[in-house]
């Protein structure tokens, strides 16, 4: 559906100077599917996605959407954007404060080159309000709307057109934590039903892995890992994806040899011989990161199983409402354990860690050196 | 829109795998071209006159540097040059002085009556500065000045007091008229203080003065310099007062001797020219300090964004001492002129006040007034101009403004410099250039409404540049992209979004075109010709004609008609002000 092949965008700051903001950056997104572009501010999501809109030339590459190429370096194509038919949800919600909700929502069908009736008209815009529950404030200014209110009408207003693709840039993050949590849901319902096919760019590992079909995770103008959300939180490629996606102890580690299941590696690091898993064969005697997150340390008074289980005190604890943070201390290394609020053992109680093998991946090292 | 579409979409930088011709341009340089022709024209022209020999019937214009050489190798310039000099020093100071104490007074103590002082800001609008002058010559000339023949009766004399014709009354007279702005910009610089940095001097153990002087007065010192150049530059464009209290008793600054030069026989314009390019040149230096100081404004910022009003101080018993100042201030500047050209408007020869004089009351002056044959005309040709070129200014800057603002086109800081050039402008000095230029130049214009037109578009565009662009900064680029994505064209776009969105600025804007063109004189006066007439010029012909009355009553007409437009202004202000995005 979406194909987004080398792109290549670079424009001078303030200064003048040159900013790479994205480097071949390539990806496919299928018919009805949400794709998300995470990244940390500044890794080239949202220039990524302003050049899938048009609002943004890039420098090289080609984007086409069922077919239809939109822009091409190479064979001179730059559709403008009001030729494209991409609906856009804004950071901002971009509600023009002069008009009614009606109006907001009415003005991609009476601007553009299709001549729409004023009935079909009404008809269209009462529908897509309606479906974001905004049916019942057609006729209120606009700017008398509430954050979340006019986050649905920015919807509405890109649903109106019958978009080809549907563009979200951080659409969820002017809102508060509640009302997030809450529209995040309804986003997807929404998507879901009407099988839109969605590029979302945002910064936030939860909204991402809660939306998306497949997520490309960002870093420094380039896609470093394509994946699903199981697979991305689960399986991180590179220490940048494991770090940005969720949280996670690292340990510096050398490969001691091949273990029992498959891609099974034993490893040895700064609090001993551990059992992990690897994406990619490794040899003996390589350096690699050593990920786990913080839920997968399994805390206990006793030592339980034989497998990865190493010992530690408590050095601080924070609770964290739903859970407790721990900092244990491994020889003078500090590892973070999340844990039920059930056990709370005091500070400076010692505790054993145990940690499954195919929840602790090793990472080559190599690829950190050459980036 | 093939044009538009390309507008919007490649800005972001420029298109390097295109070859050939991009549409975009005609847009840059169509409004390039405009502001060029309005702004640099008339400039090069007044620069290549002033090299010039008149040209006469018998003998074409030859090169020649005796404009310059006759300008400034003679005694004559110098005194010119220590006079203009020493005027605009002096009214920039007293101006300066006054709006200070009294913004300070109004924003930082507890001075009773503060209510009133906002009444103030709006003085030198409703109050054009030839009606300011003519006011306070029935009020402070030496022979039939209120003031003086009171003060002698009153004390039994025959001293004068005051003496508005001479280089201290001129500087009086042009300073109080235009402390409200100096008040205005004071009042925005100590609104933008934060109170703490007062309060933690407070808490010292500093007295109130020492506060005033050592942290306020010090902390605002950037607002302080550029408020004295603004004040300076716009002391030394001045032309009423020179021309109504200067030029009877023989003291002359550059702008009435240009006016001088042109109005007598034959016309000097070689040597008004050089004395223009002079002028030009000491305003231009001005105005360039003074954007320089408001550019490197943030340096020196000392907002905090916090919503607190500061403390007042407490003046104690000397609150009313501030309160009494306050209102001699408000009788000077207000009260008094207003009721001068009152009295004398109902009179049917000027006398001074008295009860004799009160039986005499009449409405002839109103009467000859509306009878007066040039009056309809100059009314019908004031609105015009005023209404038309508000109306093309604020359209044609809201494009200038958009590009400069919106897009990222290489070389709009060239238009945005360009479109802000006639500030430097003096106004008689604008009216000389065009009036060469066309002279010059025969289209046709000459001597009709058009050149009077385009004086005043060229004049009065900074103006709307600034109204446009403070809007214009407030709207989210955002919001013309989501009407890119709904499918709208640029020039949809532009009249459906940009446009009403801009809407407070450009009302705004309109407004105070209205107002500045509808008092403007320096300019007019050397491009009118009879049938052209605007009502600034009828007053200053009713004055060269010694028809006091008159005069007096179309004034008090004319105030009333500024006042309406400036409440309606204000209430435009607030009810548009709040709707912004």
């Amino acid at each position: 559906m979406l194909k987004v092949d080398a792109l290549y965008t670079e424009y001078p700051n303030e200064r003048g100077q040159v900013v790479k903001a994205a480097q071949n950056v390539s990806f496919e997104v299928p018919r009805g599917k949400l794709f998300t572009l995470l990244g940390p501010s500044g890794c080239g999501k949202t220039t990524t996605l302003r050049s899938i809109a048009g609002l943004e030339r890039p420098r090289a590459g080609e984007i086409a959407v069922d077919g239809r190429v939109v822009y091409s370096s190479q064979r001179k194509t730059f559709v403008a954007p009001n030729k494209r038919n991409f609906g856009m949800v804004f950071q901002s919600y971009a509600i023009w404060p002069h008009m009614t909700v009606f109006e907001n929502a009415a003005f991609p069908l009476r601007v553009g080159n299709g001549r729409h009736g004023k009935q079909d008209i009404r008809d269209k815009v009462m529908r897509v309000l309606s479906t974001v529950a905004l049916d019942h404030l057609a006729d209120r200014e606009a700017t008398k709307l509430s954050g979340g209110q006019q986050q649905r009408l920015a919807l509405a207003r890109a649903l109106a057109m019958e978009p080809q693709l549907l563009l979200l840039d951080e659409p969820l993050s002017n809102l508060d934590a509640k009302l997030r949590e809450r529209m995040r849901f309804e986003l997807k319902r929404l998507q879901r039903e009407l099988r839109l096919t969605t590029v979302y760019v945002t910064h936030d590992q939860g909204e991402a892995l809660a939306l998306s079909h497949e997520i490309a995770v960002m870093n420094e103008g380039q896609i470093v890992q394509v994946g699903s959300p199981r697979d991305i939180y689960e399986r991180p490629r590179n220490r940048f994806v494991a770090d940005f996606v969720g949280s996670a102890n690292f340990l510096d580690a050398t490969v001691a040899g091949k273990g029992d299941a498959e891609n099974g590696w034993h490893v040895r690091t700064a609090i001993g011989l551990l059992e992990c898993t690897a994406l990619e064969p490794l040899r003996e005697g390589d350096t690699v990161a050593v990920s786990v997150r913080p839920e997968d340390l399994h805390m206990s008074a006793e030592r339980q199983g034989d497998r990865n289980v190493i010992a530690g005190t408590v050095d601080a604890k924070i609770f964290l409402g739903e859970c407790l943070e721990f900092q244990v201390k491994v020889d003078g290394t500090m590892l973070l354990a999340r844990v039920h609020p059930s056990f709370s053992p005091p500070v400076g109680t010692r505790v054993h860690l145990r940690i499954d093998p195919e929840k602790c991946t090793a990472i080559p090292e190599e690829k950190r050196k050459a980036a | 829109m093939a044009i538009a579409g390309e507008l919007t979409a490649g800005r972001e930088m420029p298109p390097a795998e295109r070859r050939g011709f991009d549409p975009k341009w005609i847009f840059i340089a169509v409004s390039v071209v405009i502001v060029a022709y309005l702004g640099l024209v008339p400039l090069v022209f007044l620069l290549w006159q002033s090299f010039f020999t008149p040209q006469t019937a018998a003998k074409a214009a030859q090169f020649t540097l005796d404009n310059y050489v006759q300008a400034y190798t003679s005694l004559e310039t110098f005194r010119l040059f220590a006079n203009s000099l020493e005027f605009a020093i002096g009214s920039a100071i007293f101006a300066f002085v006054l709006g200070t104490l009294l913004a300070w007074m109004n924003e930082r103590t507890n001075t009773p009556f503060k209510a009133l002082f906002f009444a103030l800001s709006i003085v030198p609008l409703i109050i054009p500065g030839i009606l300011f002058v003519v006011a306070w010559i029935l009020l402070g000339s030496p022979k039939i000045g209120l003031i003086n023949l009171f003060l002698q009766k009153w004390i039994g004399t025959d001293f004068v007091f005051v003496n508005v014709y001479s280089l201290w009354g001129m500087m009086f007279v042009d300073g109080l008229h235009y402390s409200p702005m100096a008040f205005l910009l004071m009042t925005a610089a100590f609104r933008s203080m934060d109170p703490a940095l007062e309060e933690s001097a407070m808490m010292s153990g500093a007295s109130v003065l020492q506060v005033a002087w050592r942290v306020t007065l010090r902390l605002s010192w950037p607002a302080v310099f550029a408020t004295l150049l603004i004040l300076f530059v716009r002391a030394l464009e001045s032309f009423e007062v020179p021309a109504l209290l200067g030029l009877p008793v023989g003291i002359e600054v550059f702008t009435s001797s240009i006016y001088r030069a042109i109005h007598q026989y034959p016309s000097q314009i070689g040597l008004a020219s050089s004395y223009a390019v002079t002028l030009l040149l000491i305003t231009s230096v001005g105005v360039y300090f003074q954007s320089r100081l408001s550019s490197q404004g943030s340096k020196y910022s000392t907002m905090t964004g916090k919503g607190f009003r500061p403390r007042t101080i407490d003046l104690g018993p000397w609150r009313w001492a501030a309160a009494g100042l306050f209102i001699a201030y408000f009788l000077l500047i207000v009260i008094l002129p207003f009721l001068v050209l009152l009295w004398s408007s109902f009179q049917r020869f000027y006398s001074v006040p008295s009860m004799q004089a009160l039986q005499n009351l009449t409405l002839d002056a109103y009467r000859f007034v509306f009878t007066y044959p040039t009056l309809a005309t100059s009314v019908w040709n004031s609105l015009l101009l005023a209404f038309g070129s508000a109306t093309i200014i604020m359209l044609v800057t809201s494009v200038i403004c958009w590009i400069v603002v919106k897009t990222k086109i290489p070389g709009r800081w060239l238009l945005d410099n360009l479109a802000s050039l006639p500030m430097v402008f003096p106004g008689l000095v604008l009216g000389l250039s065009i009036m060469i230029f066309y002279l010059n130049v025969d289209i046709g214009i000459y001597g009709t409404i058009w050149i009077m037109f385009l004086a005043y578009i060229t004049r009065f565009l900074p103006y709307g540049l600034r109204y446009n662009t403070t809007s214009m900064l407030q709207i989210h680029k955002e919001l013309e992209e989501s009407a890119a994505m709904s499918g709208a064209s640029w020039s949809t776009t532009f009249w459906r979004i940009i446009l009403p969105l801009l809407k407070p600025g450009l009302l705004a804007g309109w407004i105070y075109i209205v107002i500045v063109s509808i008092r403007e004189l320096s300019a007019s006066i050397l491009l009118y010709s009879p049938g052209t007439e605007v009502v600034s010029i009828t007053i200053w012909e009713l004055w060269e004609n010694g028809q006091y009355v008159e005069l007096s009553a179309l004034g008090v007409l004319l105030i009333l008609a500024l006042f309406v437009l400036v409440m309606a202004a204000q209430w435009v202000a607030r009810r548009f002000g709040m709707k912004e995005a």
